[in-house]
């Protein structure tokens, strides 16, 4: 079974920040966010991912609010990630990109370097952004504000933005590959620092935008950094399907679970990635203690503080390590091949996840007791890709 | 009584894309992995230097249709190396080439303020423009901008980018866990910005940095450039490491500074330089000759002499004579990605003045380009260059330089432990950090310090 933890401000909770245990004036420095991926790595998780977005944090999904009792404001998770890097040396590290709006030349070089300065642990959560005030910020476009999620007009719009997803990350993913491995050949003899026939234009021309390349970054450590992305529905399934590694869906429970899996492998087969591994990872947000009614008093306390029951999209639970543990196994038994567990708040459930749960896994033979491998992938069970480009030019000189 | 001695800043370059990195060079290491990185940055903080700074370029360049294969080829994302040496550095400034052609001021002002509180207070952003449809093939805007407007869009992006790194004044985060007042301030990061680039309004999402905005670095030597830096800048990198020109180039643009309402002390002129030390000044002479050996192979020779010439001269002997035939003159270049082209304005007359150079010498194709260009700035024992660097800083043709090593990544390393204590004995070079954060180093005001009258009215 595989782990990660999704690092998102003081926990995901809104009220979280009002824990003692939170350290909320501590959110923008370096080493509140070094301490929790500490803590993740002390857990042998497999990696941690980073919350991020192109405008404030809201309450409402689609508009900023005007809100002052929650957390508002964070980092570029990018850059929290390439911090911590250098302090940690096995677990993953997966922050959140935002497709729209953004450039996947500069994705592309930003996460091939996260996987330079973490030597081979670099991934990204690639998301969409359908928010106006968000396409505001940039001022290029304007996004119509989706007034009901099943209309015409709102399909129309999700689906566009995540073919531009799909198609940023196949630009991004072209990129990496844009360098073969061994294209610096240093050759004193001809005076050739590179060897130019294994640099490649990627030449990709699509419907929101075309780039050239080869990239300015090297082809990185794990030759293509780890992929993945959150998914409700068939659209985002269809993105898993065709881009990524990892997927984190949200079930409700084994059988809902059941039938996501059967969504995405069917997708899956139709983008012709059938014999390729796609983990498919559930999310779930958890209050961790010591008995179930503990953690059900923890999350009353804090709905009562937040003013309103929470809800997200994933499920919530509530009870001890052990309660976690089974509705795990039994979640795997559907398929699910990992979890992405979402601290309630951080400073609390995440040391509980580490050494509460990790323990109680390792007990019943379900997870790691030491690192076993040193890239990210390799912790995934993912091999090293082959360059795209590489196998193109070795058949074109067979023929 | 004599006047008191100016203190010497001294920054680091990462060498890495350019015709005097020496990659050949058994000493040589890698140029992108990241223990390069931090034993560079590592070496910058020991010897108490002000800052590292990082270059940047968009798309790999190319000669002849061809990827240029001759120089080092390939860096990592300026962004992401900053953030990880933030993290195996306590004191050293962190500047990065950001280009303004090619971004969007949203998101590269929530980098730079990110970058600011991840190093506590250690991010400048070196401001550049772009135009061309070269680097414009690899991005979502393509080739758009005249040449002519590349400084207006810079002015606008920089004006832009502040204005968002002020839309939070510094005291909005209560964080108050009793009270469960998180923000003071509903509309914390709230901004408008309508102009001719960009149209933008909304919440920027990043709180003030430490620094309030990050120290601003321009370099370009244009008439525009000069007064974009002037009007704004916090630093300048200058290509003049020779006194004289140094000394006009100073005078000039600390001469315009007051027509902004600036004094000189506002902006440091920073020239770019590099060194070679040896035991003793003809050592050094002789190891400088050497590594202008290296940098300029046979075939790099005739690759610059294409600048010139903007013709395929692949044909040619280096060790031989120059070509008689005169540059091709035409709007396409046969070099693409690469500033130093447009300093050859009028080739023709290059090619003449470097024949007639080269006959009167006896000098082959290669021998040219060697004593034509790249040599080093600084050439001669320890106690020579530190001599040398000071007297540059108190006749007043710089503040400092920005040392660029030819060799990754242990070639500021003779430097540090050979130049620098010299300097710090004569008094003109500090012996720790009095600050914590790049202004500090630099002597420049915080910004929050600059208005208090306006802060107070807000």
């Amino acid at each position: 079974m595989h782990l990660a933890v999704a690092l998102d401000g003081t926990g995901w909770h809104p009220a979280s920040w009002r824990e003692p245990v939170a350290r909320p004036g501590e959110l923008f420095t370096a080493g509140y966010w070094a301490g929790q991926v500490a803590e993740a790595e002390r857990g042998l998780l497999d990696f941690v991912t980073f919350e991020d977005g192109l405008g404030p944090q809201s309450a409402h999904p689609l508009e900023p609010d005007d809100r002052t009792d929650q957390v508002r404001g964070r980092l570029d998770a990018v850059l929290v990630a390439s911090r911590v890097a250098p302090l940690t040396r096995h677990i993953g590290l997966v922050p959140t990109v935002v497709a729209t709006h953004t450039e996947p030349f500069h994705i592309s070089k930003a996460i091939a370097t996260l996987d330079y300065v973490s030597t081979g642990r670099a991934g990204l959560r690639v998301r969409i952004t359908a928010r106006p005030d968000e396409a505001d910020h940039f001022g290029r476009r304007t996004v119509e504000r989706i007034r009901a999620y099943d209309s015409p007009d709102a399909r129309g719009l999700v689906t566009d933005l995540f073919d531009e997803a799909a198609d940023h990350v196949e630009v991004v993913r072209r990129l990496w590959d844009s360098w073969e491995d061994d294209a610096e050949i240093r050759d004193r003899t001809t005076g050739r620092f590179v060897d130019r026939d294994k640099l490649h234009y990627i030449d990709f021309e699509g419907r929101f935008f075309s780039v050239k390349g080869p990239s300015i970054t090297p082809r990185p450590p794990q030759g293509q950094p780890l992929v993945s992305a959150l998914a409700h529905d068939t659209v985002p399934y269809r993105l898993l399907a065709r881009q990524a590694d990892v997927g984190y869906v949200t079930p409700r429970d084994t059988e809902h679970a059941r039938a996501i899996l059967a969504e995405i492998r069917a997708e899956q087969e139709s983008a012709g990635r059938a014999g390729e591994t796609l983990h498919v990872f559930g999310d779930l947000l958890v209050f961790l203690d010591d008995s179930r009614k503990e953690a059900e008093a923890r999350r009353e306390r804090l709905d009562a503080l937040a003013g309103e029951p929470y809800t997200g999209d994933a499920r919530i639970f509530t009870g001890t390590a052990a309660q976690l543990a089974d509705l795990l196994e039994e979640l795997a038994g559907a398929g699910l091949t990992g979890f992405r567990l979402r601290p309630a708040v951080t400073g609390h459930d995440l040391p509980r996840i580490s050494r509460d749960l990790v323990p109680e896994l390792q007990r019943r033979g379900r997870f790691r007791t030491a690192y076993e491998a040193d890239t990210l992938r390799g912790l995934l069970g993912l091999a090293r890709p082959a360059n795209r480009y590489a196998a193109t030019a070795a058949e074109a000189t067979a023929v | 009584m004599s006047k008191p001695l100016k203190q010497i800043h001294l920054a680091a370059h990462f060498p890495g894309v350019n015709n005097t990195t020496v990659w050949s060079d058994p000493a040589a290491g890698s140029h992108i992995e990241f223990s390069s990185f931090a034993h560079f940055a590592r070496t910058a903080e020991r010897a108490k230097f002000d800052f590292l700074f990082l270059a940047e370029g968009l798309r790999l360049r190319e000669q002849g249709g061809r990827i240029y294969d001759l120089d080092v080829v390939g860096r990592p994302d300026t962004f992401t190396v900053l953030a990880a040496l933030a993290a195996v550095t306590d004191r050293l400034g962190l500047t990065g080439t950001i280009n303004s052609t090619f971004n969007e001021p949203y998101e590269v002002a929530r980098q730079f303020a990110s970058l600011d509180h991840l190093s506590g207070g250690r991010s400048a952003w070196n401001v550049v423009t772009s135009w061309d449809a070269f680097t414009g093939e690899n991005f979502r805007r393509g080739g758009f901008l005249p040449q002519d407007e590349r400084y207006a869009r810079a002015k606008e992006f920089l004006a832009t980018a502040h204005e968002l790194f002020d839309s939070w004044s510094g005291d909005e985060i209560l964080a108050d866990q009793g009270t469960g007042a998180f923000l003071r301030d509903a509309r914390a990061g709230a901004f408008v910005h309508r102009g001719q680039h960009f149209d933008i309004h909304g919440r920027f999402n990043v709180p003030r940095s430490p620094q309030g905005r990050p120290v601003i670095f321009q370099a370009g030597d244009s008439e525009e450039g000069r007064e974009f830096a002037a009007a704004g800048a916090d630093a300048i990198f200058s290509r003049y490491s020779h006194l004289e020109e140094g000394r006009a180039f100073y005078a000039d643009v600390k001469g315009r500074l007051a027509k902004y309402g600036r004094r000189p002390d506002q902006l440091l002129i920073l020239p770019a330089a590099t060194f070679v030390l040896g035991d003793t000044d003809a050592e050094a002479d002789e190891l400088a000759r050497e590594v202008r050996r290296q940098q300029v192979s046979g075939a790099t020779a005739l690759k610059h002499l294409e600048f010139v010439w903007n013709r395929d001269l692949s044909g040619y002997d280096p060790e031989g004579p120059l070509p008689d035939i005169d540059p091709l003159v035409s709007e396409e270049h046969i070099s693409r990605g690469r500033a130093q082209v447009r300093m050859y304005r009028d080739p023709v007359a290059i090619a003449r003045e470097w024949r007639e150079l080269a006959e009167a010498n006896k000098w082959s194709i290669r021998d040219l380009v060697i004593n034509n260009g790249n040599r080093q700035t600084f050439v001669g024992a320890p106690a020579t260059v530190a001599r040398t660097i000071n007297e540059f800083v108190q006749a007043d043709a710089s503040d400092g330089f920005i040392l660029v090593p030819h060799i990754t990544p242990g070639g500021l390393d003779p430097f540090a432990d050979q130049v620098v204590p010299i300097l710090q004995e004569q008094g003109v070079f500090r012996a720790d950090y009095e600050g914590t954060t790049l202004r500090e180093h630099l002597g420049l005001a915080h910004p929050d310090a600059a208005a208090p009258a306006e802060r107070a009215a807000s």
